[in-house]
């Protein structure tokens, strides 16, 4: 087996943004379950914080790719 | 086992970032190779799809026209309106310009014989954020000066005074540096792992139907994921057309917000 030491670390990289997008999305959904007409309010709301966690994942991704 | 994957077969080449770089179909000019080629191409289509679709306008559209102006109306009312508010109509072509063009691309992804996401080649994400960049500092600075807008981005009020000595440079460099990296990264990562993935699931499958007997059971998993993985895609390139132009709009309201 070969690899480089990259890879772990874009594994490790993703715990934080998978946590963190689990706990956005179970409040959206939380949100709308309580006030199903603030959904359209809610939603932006939503994908912006997915968007925003989510980019320190794809940052993981890039550096692995990029420190050989 | 591993005698059968070794059977008088090279070893399995996983795909790289050296899969994204193409020769140029005709000539040497790096114009004519696959991405800038499908980026011209998507221009065609955008341009074609929305002038038939509203050539014969009527009151009671058809079926062409409707679909042409559910794409508008959701990028009007949705990402304009709702998010940018009372001064959202002179946005408004240019969040359409933006989710056109970036959605187009990406489902160049999965659509048949072209197979390739042009904004996994970091240069179009880039370029792209560069004219967000500079569309929402020139608004701002319309709007407020120069001063008054740097002011109010580095010392939001409300603030003990001690704290500015982290916050100003902090907001400052979140203006300036990591809002258009974080734009262009987000589509560029997103595009590239998606392409990668299929490419992984799709060239895994082949080489393992080239492989002993007992091996090629698995390709069939392989193709299966491949598969499901490109309907998966779809939804993730749409998803990230929107959250583009969705941070475009509000980049856009904030620079137009009054103080906050």
């Amino acid at each position: 087996m070969k690899g480089t030491l990259s890879i772990v670390g874009f594994g490790l990289s993703t715990i934080g943004p998978g946590t963190a997008t689990g706990l956005i999305f179970a409040a959206y959904i939380n949100g709308v379950a309580r006030q199903p007409e603030a959904r359209s309010i809610l939603q932006p709301i939503a994908f912006l914080g997915f968007a925003l966690a989510e980019a320190l994942a794809i940052f993981g991704l890039v550096l692995a790719f990029v420190l050989k | 086992m591993s005698h059968l994957l070794h059977m008088a077969q090279p070893a399995f080449v996983p795909p790289s970032s050296a899969d994204f770089f193409f020769n140029p179909a005709f000539g040497s000019s790096f114009l004519a190779t696959k991405p800038v080629l499908l980026v011209m191409f998507s221009v065609i289509v955008i341009v074609a799809f929305f002038t038939i679709s509203a050539r014969k306008a009527a009151v009671v559209p058809s079926r062409l026209q409707f679909a042409g102006e559910m794409v508008y109306g959701f990028v009007r009312n949705s990402i304009g309106k709702d998010v940018i508010g009372e001064e959202y109509q002179r946005f408004v072509p240019f969040l359409f310009a933006i989710f056109t063009f970036v959605l187009t691309n990406n489902l160049f992804g999965v659509v048949p014989f072209m197979q390739f996401p042009t904004m996994s080649h970091i240069g179009f994400p880039v370029s792209i954020t560069i004219f967000v960049y500079l569309v929402y500092h020139y608004v701002a600075i319309k709007k407020k000066g120069l001063g008054p807008y740097l002011k109010e981005m580095c010392f939001m009020p409300g603030v003990p005074k001690a704290v500015y000595v982290i916050l100003a440079p902090v907001e400052f460099l979140t203006y300036f540096a990591v809002r258009p990296l974080t734009l262009a990264m987000r589509l560029f990562g997103n595009m590239f792992a998606g392409h990668l993935l299929l490419l992984l699931f799709t060239l895994g499958g082949e080489y393992m139907l080239k492989s002993a007997l007992f091996v090629k059971f698995f390709a069939i998993l392989s193709f299966g994921m491949a598969i499901g993985l490109s309907f998966f895609e779809m939804g993730i390139q749409a998803l990230q057309a929107y959250i583009f132009t969705l941070l475009a709009a509000l980049y856009i309201a904030g620079a137009l917000a009054d103080e906050h």
